[in-house]
């Protein structure tokens, strides 16, 4: 059992961020706003998070600062993009692209500094249950977290009145507005949401996934975040089960990689048939697999068009500007 | 003192414009990297280069560097952007700027281009260096059989080039002249660069009965995952001690500061030349970090193996050496030709690993 819960240990960690980030980007473009700056505040959360960890020597003083600078960070781009109405791709795009070079320029006197690490929050007597105890209830305070958002978003978004404003923001802002819905409030609210998501993001991959600072770090995870909205078609509980799987391709590719399969031989036919075909599919195809089933996913979703309707925020990345 | 320097000065000036060959007065250098400065590996390695440079040769020379350049489009662009800015000689520092190299050469033949790790020189203007990394990875692999006591090393390796490969066959045949048995383990993260995905390798190798890590990554993060994990690791690219003080064996440092000064000099007195670069231990270009976390006695093979390799008594590629799929490949006492090296697309026998095509 030893081997199983190492690799979903590792799972778990690869996915956490992914959660995060997703879940907060998610929020954002069910109020109608298309927010492609995701890789920019993740990274601008990392390098907050590793700093504000290192100056105050506390962790969770980390987690808190990288969620603020990714939310002040997002408030930017929800002025740009809302208050000024400018195209909401590029504006995104402008984003990622500064927050790469800022934190870079920020995190200079961090690089080579190994950082404070945030330790496991271990549960008693859950987390003595033989697997699951150690899956589930002695993981680091950001699991619980990414955990606990997926009800949070789920419930705010479908079971309250505010969650059903803000939906209607994202699907008709027009008649949102006519209805006396103050668009501009709810949609800079939702943006923030989304920063300071991707910023916790951000600080989990310098405080808990690899606890250093290095440039670049993100490495591309914001873009599998955007992507993962997409494949779960904008419902949280498919976020969840998009990040666990896109983190488990990871995670499984590099351990089939490292197999011998010499060594799994007493495993029963089936098993062993399947784990010598992974094996010899290329490393490289099973890196591409997440956005490969993004774009499956978006060519299915296209294909039908009730699904569509339902799930997408139809005022997706239109700017809005009240008639009177 | 001012003026008399400026008299200096002018004389300097006057002298160089009647010398035969075309020597400069000040030379400006310029710098590709694909990673960012500070990743505390192979780019870092070579913006220390480039300090090496303007330390040696002071107001004779100027540097710029570009990092984070994608291997692909961008780099054509980038180093065509240098070529049309003054650089005199542009150090190009991935694999993945070959072609691009030679391309943005054709159009400036002026220009002195010096392309790391590779081995297409189109123009004669475009010269190829490259370390001898492997005879550093042979000594990880001795040092890496008497320290593990699962007998399995855990490789993290990038991208299935010459290179590349080159270094996990001499870890390799390192590790098997102190335990024919030894097992290496490959993984292939497929990118110089991602903490992540590194770590996530790491840990899987770990998982899998790994309890030494070797990287031919960029990032300090599989060290970090080492320390994490109580096995120990070798640094990659340059000295990761402070991330694993008590799980750092040693690390292949590269060095490329004499390289670098050596080739700026020669665009300075006008006597630069195409080469073919392919230095080691004995010229300084490999450099190992000391050897920490480990008994006396293993200290003293790896050190001795050092200066074998050093004084050319030995090369990391001496035969008897076969491939994997059990052909004879290197005869008893024959020394491997730098050409197949170079090219090198086959794992010698005992590396646990399908090398991918």
């Amino acid at each position: 059992m030893g081997m199983l819960e190492a690799i979903l240990l590792t799972v778990f960690t690869a996915a956490t961020p992914l959660l995060i980030a997703a879940m907060g980007e998610l929020v954002a473009e069910r109020s109608g706003v298309l927010n492609l700056g995701v890789e920019g505040m993740m990274i601008m959360g990392a390098i907050a998070g590793f700093a504000f960890a290192q100056m105050s020597g506390n962790p969770y003083i980390g987690a808190l600062g990288g969620m603020a600078v990714g939310a002040l960070f997002s408030l930017l781009f929800a002025f740009l993009a809302l208050t000024l109405v400018t195209n909401q791709v590029a504006t995104g795009l402008a984003l990622t692209i500064l927050g790469l070079g800022l934190s870079g320029l920020w995190g200079e006197a961090f690089v080579g500094i190994p950082g404070v690490k945030l330790q496991p929050v271990v549960i008693p007597l859950l987390s003595d249950i033989p697997l699951i105890g150690r899956l589930f209830f002695a993981q680091d305070a950001l699991f619980y977290v990414s955990i606990a958002l997926v009800f949070a978003v789920s419930w705010f978004l479908f079971k309250t009145k505010a969650g059903l404003t803000l939906r209607s923001v994202g699907d008709n802002h027009h008649s949102a507005h006519a209805l006396g819905i103050n668009v501009m409030r709810v949609r800079y609210l939702a943006v923030m949401f989304g920063g300071a998501c991707a910023g916790l993001a951000g600080s989990h991959l310098s405080l808990v996934y690899t606890t250093q600072w290095i440039e670049n770090m993100s490495a591309g995870r914001g873009w599998i975040a955007l992507a993962l909205v997409v494949f779960a078609s904008w419902r949280p509980w498919r976020i969840l089960f998009g990040a666990y799987l896109f983190g488990a391709i990871t995670i499984m590719q590099l351990h089939i990689q490292a197999l011998n399969l010499g060594d799994v031989e007493f495993l029963p036919g089936p098993i062993y048939g399947i784990l010598s075909l992974l094996k010899s599919i290329p490393a490289q195809f099973l890196s591409s697999l997440p956005y490969l089933a993004t774009i499956v996913v978006l060519v299915l979703i296209s294909r039908n068009r009730r699904l569509t309707l339902i799930n997408t925020p139809a005022m997706l990345g239109q700017g809005f500007v009240p008639d009177r | 003192m001012k003026k008399v320097l400026g008299i200096v000065a002018a004389f300097g000036i006057a002298l160089s414009a009647s010398t035969a060959y075309a020597a400069m007065d000040k030379v400006k250098a310029c710098f590709i990297y694909v990673g960012s400065i500070g990743d505390f590996g192979w780019s870092y390695q070579h913006d220390q280069g480039r300090l090496a440079v303007e330390e040696a040769l002071g107001d004779k020379v100027e540097t710029a560097y570009l990092e984070s350049v994608p291997e692909g489009a961008d780099a054509e662009r980038a180093i065509e952007r240098f070529a049309r800015s003054g650089c005199n000689i542009i150090f190009t520092t991935s694999f993945g700027y070959m072609d691009a190299t030679n391309k943005v050469a054709g159009k400036f033949p002026d220009v002195k281009f010096e392309h790391a790790t590779g081995y297409k020189r189109e123009h004669p203007n475009v010269s190829t260096y490259n370390s001898r990394f492997h005879e550093g990875r042979y000594v990880q692999g001795q040092i890496a059989a008497k320290m593990s006591s699962s007998g399995v090393a855990g490789y993290i390796a990038s991208f299935p080039i010459p290179e590349v490969v080159m270094g996990i066959n001499a870890f390799t045949l390192g590790a098997q002249s102190v335990n024919p048995d030894f097992k290496l383990k490959v993984v292939w993260a497929n990118t110089w660069f991602d903490p992540g995905k590194e770590a996530d390798a790491a840990k899987a190798l770990i998982d899998q009965g790994a309890d030494i890590i070797t990287q031919h990554t960029d990032s300090t993060a599989p060290m970090q995952v080492a320390a994490e994990r109580g096995v120990k690791a070798f640094g990659q690219a340059s000295d990761m001690i402070n991330f694993g003080k008590e799980t750092q064996l040693t690390a292949i440092i590269d060095d490329w500061g004499p390289y670098y000064v050596e080739r700026v000099k020669a665009v300075l007195e006008g006597t630069w030349e195409q080469v073919d670069v392919w230095a080691g231990m004995k010229e300084g270009h490999v450099v190992m970090a000391p050897y920490t976390n480990m008994p006396d006695d293993v200290k003293a093979m790896a050190e001795e193996t050092q200066a074998k390799i050093t004084s050319g008594e030995f090369d990391p590629y001496t035969g008897p050496v076969k491939k994997q799929d059990g052909s004879d490949w290197l005869a008893e006492g024959e020394v491997a030709d730098a050409g197949v090296l170079l090219g090198m697309n086959f794992y010698v026998a005992g590396v646990d690993d399908q090398l991918p095509q």
